[in-house]
């Protein structure tokens, strides 16, 4: 495949960014996405150039550090992927593929497709938990959970935490992401006992980072590369007014 | 050997756990909190052991390279974690688990530590539910379990098949709880570039911050490293593609003992090599084995696709050779048994590197229905890959390297050879032998760091509650920096022409052909020298564009594929030493008639630690002898 290829390349958080052009020849449809960008980081290894910087790690869609806006889409063209499970016979010979960072005030760039995304960690720190001290567990089976509850929960609870959700929302809402967490929690009897503090702090940390407001759009469970449901942010809501 | 005390407590196996907790030293919440504990790596064992000790008062400083401690890669673990719960009232205990992995391990796994794993095997399943981690249940509400290879009862806990997303994000969310509270502080995008001793203690790391480049000194009473395997040896690995060794490599190099190096698991059931752009493979969970059936045709270069060849012109060749146990076979088994299907001619796909695995008759028994819900996001990613659909089609799989047994050497409290640094989870070498049973990697980690960690650290601090604080000025500080930053400024100025990646791909060829599912003395001596003409090369002719003093992923790459290129020597030297063939280390001189591994309990029945002897100086051996007080050493069959 012959490919042109326009990245958003910036130096640093402060620096002025802009898009380079790579023309590449020799891609192979058998390629990744995140390979095709490896073998063009070799070339420009090899010819003494600063490769193209972005987060990856497991590659197989389940770490969540890629994430890139690939032709107006997170994560690119194809739902319910992450951009290292995108291949390149997803894509056209011939075609012009724009590649960006995240873009949400609340991910400040690191560098080149390398976002900031700390504040992820802040708002579950906040009180994405259940405060049991090691040690000082019940015995597993002793609280029985309905199989609804237990299936509903893991449908909520695997978020990668990658951020396409605030990339993909004209608010940079964090809506999604939050829910995911609440609604975990709020479907099992081990989280119910804290539910209130849980949603008042996380939702508080949300506001304080600069997440914007939800307005029922949609972008972001359509973009979710795990398929994450806006249902999710109907039980924040509702478990946020239950907590006042 | 002082330095080689396992410190195994006395008594009955059963009770030495118990005892040690009762005879352990502890520190008094008041002396907790001025102790400093560095925790490197964030996975089940490192973000478990920080919380518990977060818990307990002390102050606690966590890194990890990833952006976040979520990203650790426990978090790709798919199909379950053990406990001896016997739930299914099939005869399980807490000593059939033991015994269980002890067998899988081909008896090369210290006793005594492997009996407290699956000791504390039930408290982590406890911890994990009551964090809120999602496991699969029945419709009474209770958890439901599945089986795993190498094993005859039902103990495996899961998630669906992201069982170690969900238990990592359970660790992730008790670390969180503490990072709120403020005894644990968070350092994200660093990597470890040096342990520092201070009268041969531990105390103390060099790191640098992946996003500046500065490089850091970080002091503290006590250093634990929980920062997994080397599997990324091979280049093309089931790992995250920057897995690496370099913190326990560079703890061996100040002076920690390397374990049984050599024992490497290769995991039967992955996606197999498409190309030659491949980064990375990926595993499909062990638990498809539950109703997947492996075979090949009963022709060699069968030109016919999977589903029009008739019943009786496959073989089933795990059902054929190990009736007993059938496709649920330990993982080292079942990879040497697709690897002599595929090198005689057997395998199927393009490459012929491939061999079925096929859910025909489970779809036909169960329904559709039910295997989507127990493996749905499996087949869904097997599709997404490969663009194959396996309801429709069998999958096609071909082992990969997955964990390394081997690892640092420590005691029965978790201690390195150096005073102070401990490992736990896979970066130890203690509870798995030379071969691991699936869905024990999580159960360890996660024992290791909430349970048992907590309780013999305090044994070794309570030593410590009139040191200050750790200052970073001290001379051993200035020196470790000074050497990282040494090397750094080494590998910055080759200025050669190729990138690091290239070097690691072609290391991981070496090791994977001459070093991987099977060995044999000539191709490894073969291998070694090979290393060493890479490493030369790599050493002049290295390419790092940009900065040392910016976010450069280039250098870290080099930095690891440095240390990969030093550790892959001492584990041949491993492998050449152990002249006999034990779980995943194959030795193809020692063999039975019928291909199955020929284990010398007389002269190999101990643990083998390598100890550093300083730069172009072979290593020192040291043998643990290993002591089975409890068990027979006998032949492991599955047959």
């Amino acid at each position: 495949m012959k490919l042109t290829l326009k990245i958003w390349r910036q130096k640093n958080a402060r620096a002025r960014g802009t898009f380079v052009t790579y023309r590449m020849d020799d891609v192979s449809p058998e390629m990744s996405f995140l390979e095709m960008l490896d073998s063009l980081n070799k070339k420009l290894v090899e010819e003494n150039l600063e490769p193209v910087a972005f987060d990856h790690d497991c590659r197989e869609g389940i770490c969540g550090s890629c994430g890139m806006y690939i032709n107006g889409h997170p994560h690119g063209p194809v739902p319910a992927i992450t951009t290292c499970h995108l291949s390149m016979r997803h894509l056209r010979d011939g075609e012009t593929i724009w590649v960006e960072p995240w873009r949400a005030k609340p991910f400040p760039v690191i560098k080149d497709l390398i976002v900031d995304r700390s504040a992820f960690d802040k708002i579950q720190s906040a009180g994405g938990f259940i405060s049991v001290n090691s040690g000082g567990a019940p015995e597993a089976n002793s609280i029985p959970v309905k199989r609804k509850n237990a299936d509903d929960a893991f449908d909520s609870a695997i978020c990668i935490g990658c951020g396409a959700c605030v990339a993909a929302c004209k608010n940079a809402s964090a809506m999604l992401f939050v829910s995911a967490k609440i609604s975990q929690f709020a479907l099992l009897p081990q989280g119910r006992t804290e539910a209130k503090e849980r949603v008042r702090a996380m939702v508080e940390k949300m506001d304080e980072l600069g997440f914007g407001n939800c307005s029922n759009t949609g972008a972001c469970e359509a973009e979710c590369p795990k398929q994450i449901k806006l249902t999710n942010i109907a039980r924040l809501n509702r478990e946020y007014y239950k907590a006042y | 050997m002082e330095k080689m005390n396992s410190k195994i407590p006395d008594g009955p196996l059963s009770q030495k756990w118990t005892r040690y907790k009762a005879s352990a030293r502890l520190v008094n919440p008041a002396n907790k909190k001025k102790l400093e504990i560095i925790v490197v790596g964030t996975g089940l064992s490192g973000a478990g052991a920080a919380s518990a000790l977060g818990e307990l008062g002390y102050s606690v400083k966590v890194f990890c390279y990833q952006d976040s401690p979520r990203r650790a890669h426990s978090v790709a673990a798919q199909g379950g974690i053990n406990a001896a719960k016997n739930y299914q009232n099939d005869g399980d205990s807490v000593y059939r688990l033991f015994y269980d992995m002890i067998k899988g391990g081909d008896f090369r796994a210290r006793e005594a530590n492997v009996y407290r794993a699956a000791e504390v095997s039930n408290q982590v399943i406890d911890h994990f539910t009551a964090l809120g981690v999602p496991f699969a249940r029945d419709y009474g509400g209770t958890l439901d379990t599945r089986s795993f290879g190498g094993v005859q009862v039902s103990r495996t806990f899961y998630a669906k098949g992201q069982t170690g997303q969900q238990c990592l994000l359970g660790c992730y969310s008790s670390l969180n709880r503490q990072i709120k509270k403020g005894s644990v502080k968070m350092f994200p995008r660093r990597e470890m570039l040096d342990l520092v001793l201070i009268d041969g203690k531990a105390r103390g790391i060099i790191a640098r911050n992946l996003i500046t480049g500065e490089i850091e000194r970080h002091g503290a009473h006590a250093v634990v490293l929980a920062t997994g395997g080397y599997g990324t040896i091979y280049y093309l690995s089931t790992l995250a593609v920057n897995s690496n060794a370099s913190a326990a490599w560079k703890a061996y190099r100040k002076g920690a003992f390397f374990a049984n190096p050599s024992f490497v698991q290769i995991h039967p059931t992955c996606v197999p090599q498409l190309n030659e752009y491949q980064s990375k493979l990926t595993l499909m969970s062990e638990s498809l084995r539950n109703d997947g059936r492996m075979w090949v045709p009963k022709t060699k270069n069968d030109p016919r696709p999977a589903n029009e060849i008739p019943e009786e012109e496959r073989d089933y060749f795990l059902e054929r050779r190990y009736p007993a146990y059938g496709n649920l076979v330990p993982r080292d088994v079942g990879s040497r048994a697709a690897k002599e299907r595929c090198d005689a001619g057997f395998g199927v796909g393009d490459t012929k590197l491939a061999v079925y695995l096929d859910f025909r008759d489970a779809i036909k028994a169960q329904g559709k229905k039910a295997i989507e819900n127990k493996y749905g996001n499996l087949f869904e990613m097997y599709l997404t890959i490969t663009g194959i659909d396996p309801y429709e089609e069998p999958m096609r799989i071909y082992p990969a390297g997955h964990y390394t047994m081997g690892g640092l050497w420590v005691d029965y409290e978790l201690m390195t050879s150096i005073p102070g640094l401990y490992a736990i989870g896979e970066s130890n070498f203690s509870d798995h032998g030379a071969n691991r049973l699936g869905a024990s990697s999580l159960m360890q980690a996660a024992g290791d760091g909430y349970f048992i960690l907590p309780n013999t650290i305090s044994n070794y601090l309570a030593d410590d509650i009139r040191v200050p604080k750790i200052s970073t000025d001290k001379p051993e500080f200035a020196e470790a920096e000074k050497a990282a930053r040494e090397r750094i400024e080494k590998l910055m100025s080759i200025k050669g022409k190729q990138s690091a990646a290239s070097f690691h791909r072609r290391l991981g060829k070496i090791m994977w052909d001459y070093v991987g599912m099977t060995r044999n003395e000539a191709g490894l001596k073969k291998a070694l020298e090979m290393i060493r003409e890479l490493q030369a090369e790599f050493w002049k002719d290295l390419s790092i564009p940009g900065s040392a003093e910016d976010l450069n992923p280039e250098l870290e790459k080099a930095g690891r594929v440095a240390d990969f290129l030093e550790l892959t020597q001492l584990l041949i030297t491993d492998a050449l030493n152990r002249k006999e063939s034990c779980g995943a280390h194959f030795r193809e001189e020692y063999q039975t008639p019928d291909g199955e591994a020929m284990r010398n309990d007389k002269e190999f029945a101990y643990v083998a630690a390598w100890e550093y002897a300083g730069e172009g100086n072979p290593p020192v051996l040291h043998r643990e002898e290993l002591k089975f007080e409890e068990v027979e050493m006998k032949v492991r069959s599955y047959k």
